[in-house]
C-alpha cells in the first residue's frame, strides 16, 4: 500500500507540468494572441482527431505494419551482427566505425534514395526503419555482452563449459536489460522511421497523410496526427515495458527484498 | 589416498616471476589452507590448479592424471559468490550438471536433496537478489560441490566478504557440512584464525615471489572445534603461524 500511494505522488510532477502546458496552449490559442492557422485550438485539434478517426486509424495501420516488419529485421540483424562482432575481435574493429559511421548518415538525406531505389510501396520504409532501428539495439547488445562479469566467465570455464554454453548461460541474459533499453528507443525510432519515409512518397500511411493535410494547411489535422504518433510511440515504449518484466522476472524479485 | 598434486609451479606475467616452485598435495577428504599476505600469488597458483592459466613450469596431477592447462575438473568458488542473477537458486546450484549435459528437470532433482543439508530449504525456487550474504555463499558452496565431479575444489577467500558475524556463523556450518560430504578443499585465506579453525593442514605462502614457506598441521579433530578458537590449543597454533610469518 504504501509502495502505490508513493507511485501516485511521483506522478504527480509531471501531470503536472503536462497541465501547465495544456494551460499555456488554451491561453495562447484561446485569448487570440497566435491566430488559429498558426497554432490551432486544443478543442479544434480533438475535433479534427475524432473527425478523421477512421481515417488517422487506416493509416496508422500501414505505418505500424512498416515500422513493426523493419523493427524485427533490425533487430534480427542487430542481433546477428552484434554477436558475431563479439566472438571476433577483428570483426568487432572493422565493423564498429561503419556502424557509427551509417548512424551519422541523416534519415531524411537517405529516405528519397531509398524511394529511389524501390519504388512508392513499404519497402524503403522499411528498409529505413531497419537502418534506425538497428544501432541502438547492436550498440546495447554489445555494451550488454561486455559489461558481463570475467569471474563469472570463468567459473563457467572451470565447470567444462563451452563458448556457446557461456553465451547462452551467462553472456545473452547478462545483455538482456541493455538490450531492452535499445530495444525501448528503436520502438519510437521506427514509427519516426517509417513517417519519414512515408512523407517523400507514397499511397498510405500517417506520414502520407501528414503531407496531404499540410498542403490543405488543415493545421488542426497535422496537430491531431502528431499528437497520435506521439500516443503510437508512448505505448510501443510500454509494450516493451512489459516485455522486459516478462522476460527478466528476477529484476522484479531484487527489488521486493531479502529473506535470510 | 592422494587426490591432487601440483609439482614445480612457476608463473611468470610479463617477466615478472609471480610464483615459483610451489609444491603442494591434497589427499581424499582433507582440508587444506593457503595462508598469506595479499599480493603472494595465492590466487595466480589457483589459476594454474584449475587450468584456467597455464603455468610456464611444473605441472598439475589429478589421480595422477596431468591436468595442467585443462579447465572442467577441478571446481572453484569466489569471494564473489557469482550467482547468476537470472536463473533461481535451483537452476544455479544445479548449474554445472546442467554444463556437463544433464537435462535441466534431472540436474534440479539431482541437487535438491542437498537444499536441506546446507541449510537452504526453501530458497530453490528464489532468485539468489532475495537471500542474504551468508545464504548465497552457502548456494555458491553447494554448487562447487555438484560441480566437482572428481571431489577437489579450490575455494578463493569465499567467505572474506561477509561480516565477522555471519562469518563466525558460516564457520561453524562450513566445518559441519564438510563432516557430511566427501569433497577435498585448497582454501585461500589471508585470515589466520581462519585458517587454523577450517583446516587439517595450513601451508604459508610469502611474496614476492610466491614460495610456500612452511606446512603446518592442526591436529585437533574437527569433529572437536567448537569454540575452538578461544582455547589454548588454538593460541600456540596462531602463535607458531605469526612466528613463521615474523621470520620472513
Amino acid at each position: 500500500m504504501i509502495r502505490k500511494s508513493g507511485s501516485i505522488t511521483n506522478k504527480i510532477p509531471p501531470l503536472a507540468a503536462f497541465g501547465v502546458i495544456l494551460g499555456l496552449w488554451f491561453l495562447l490559442t484561446g485569448a487570440g494572441w497566435v491566430p488559429s492557422y498558426m497554432l490551432p485550438s486544443p478543442v479544434s485539434v480533438v475535433t479534427a482527431f475524432i473527425h478523421d478517426f477512421p481515417t488517422l486509424m487506416y493509416h496508422s495501420g500501414t505505418t505500424l505494419l512498416e515500422a513493426f516488419y523493419g523493427l524485427i529485421i533490425g533487430v534480427a540483424f542487430a542481433f546477428i551482427m552484434a554477436t558475431l562482432m563479439d566472438r571476433h575481435e577483428t570483426l568487432n574493429r572493422a565493423l564498429y566505425p561503419v556502424m557509427v559511421v551509417t548512424q551519422t548518415i541523416p534519415t531524411v538525406a537517405i529516405a528519397p534514395i531509398l524511394v529511389l531505389w524501390m519504388g512508392f510501396g513499404m519497402a524503403p520504409k522499411i528498409t529505413l526503419v531497419v537502418i534506425t532501428t538497428f544501432f541502438p539495439i547492436a550498440v546495447s547488445l554489445l555494451d550488454g555482452y561486455k559489461s558481463v562479469d570475467a569471474d563469472a566467465v570463468n567459473l563457467l570455464k572451470t565447470m567444462g563449459a563451452s563458448p556457446w554454453q557461456i553465451f547462452y548461460h551467462v553472456k545473452f541474459p547478462s545483455a538482456l536489460p541493455q538490450f531492452f533499453s535499445g530495444l525501448k528507443v528503436s520502438a519510437s525510432y521506427a514509427i519516426v522511421g517509417a513517417v519519414i519515409a512515408e512523407w517523400l512518397g507514397g499511397f498510405e500511411g500517417l506520414g502520407v497523410y501528414m503531407t496531404r493535410v499540410r498542403k490543405a494547411y488543415a493545421f488542426d489535422k497535422m496537430f491531431a496526427v502528431i499528437i497520435l504518433i506521439v500516443i503510437i510511440s508512448l505505448l510501443l515504449m510500454a509494450v516493451v515495458n512489459l516485455m522486459g518484466s516478462a522476460v527478466m522476472p528476477w529484476l522484479k524479485a531484487g527489488r521486493s527484498g531479502r529473506s535470510s | 589416498m592422494e587426490l591432487l598434486r601440483a609439482e614445480n609451479i612457476t608463473k611468470i606475467y610479463d617477466g615478472r616471476t609471480i610464483i615459483q616452485n610451489i609444491n603442494i598435495h591434497l589427499e581424499r577428504g582433507e582440508l587444506i589452507s593457503l595462508l598469506g599476505l595479499s599480493g603472494a600469488g595465492k590466487t595466480t597458483l589457483f589459476q594454474c590448479i584449475s587450468g584456467l592459466v597455464k603455468p610456464e613450469e611444473g605441472r598439475v596431477l589429478l589421480k595422477g592424471e596431468d591436468i595442467t592447462g585443462k579447465p572442467g575438473n577441478i571446481s572453484y568458488m569466489l569471494q564473489k559468490d557469482l550467482l547468476l542473477p537470472h536463473k533461481k537458486v535451483i537452476d544455479n546450484v544445479s548449474l554445472p550438471l546442467v554444463i556437463k549435459g544433464m537435462k535441466r528437470k534431472e540436474a534440479r532433482a539431482k541437487a535438491n536433496p542437498f537444499f536441506e543439508q546446507f541449510g537452504l530449504q526453501g530458497t530453490q525456487e528464489q532468485y539468489p537478489a532475495q537471500l542474504s550474504g551468508g545464504m548465497r555463499q552457502r548456494a555458491a558452496l553447494l554448487r562447487t560441490y555438484l560441480a566437482s565431479t572428481t571431489g577437489a575444489a579450490l575455494l578463493d577467500e569465499p567467505f572474506s566478504a561477509l561480516d565477522t558475524i555471519t562469518k563466525g556463523q558460516i564457520h561453524e556450518w562450513y566445518l559441519d557440512v564438510m563432516n557430511k560430504i566427501d569433497l577435498s578443499t585448497l582454501f585461500i585465506t589471508h585470515d589466520i584464525d581462519e585458517a587454523i579453525k577450517l583446516s587439517d593442514r595450513v601451508y604459508i605462502m610469502t611474496g614476492k615471489p610466491g614460495v610456500i614457506e612452511h606446512e603446518l598441521f592442526i591436529e585437533t579433530p574437527r569433529k572437536g572445534r567448537h569454540n575452538f578458537n578461544l582455547t589454548d590449543e588454538f593460541l600456540n597454533y596462531k602463535r607458531q603461524i605469526i612466528q613463521m610469518l615474523g621470520k620472513i
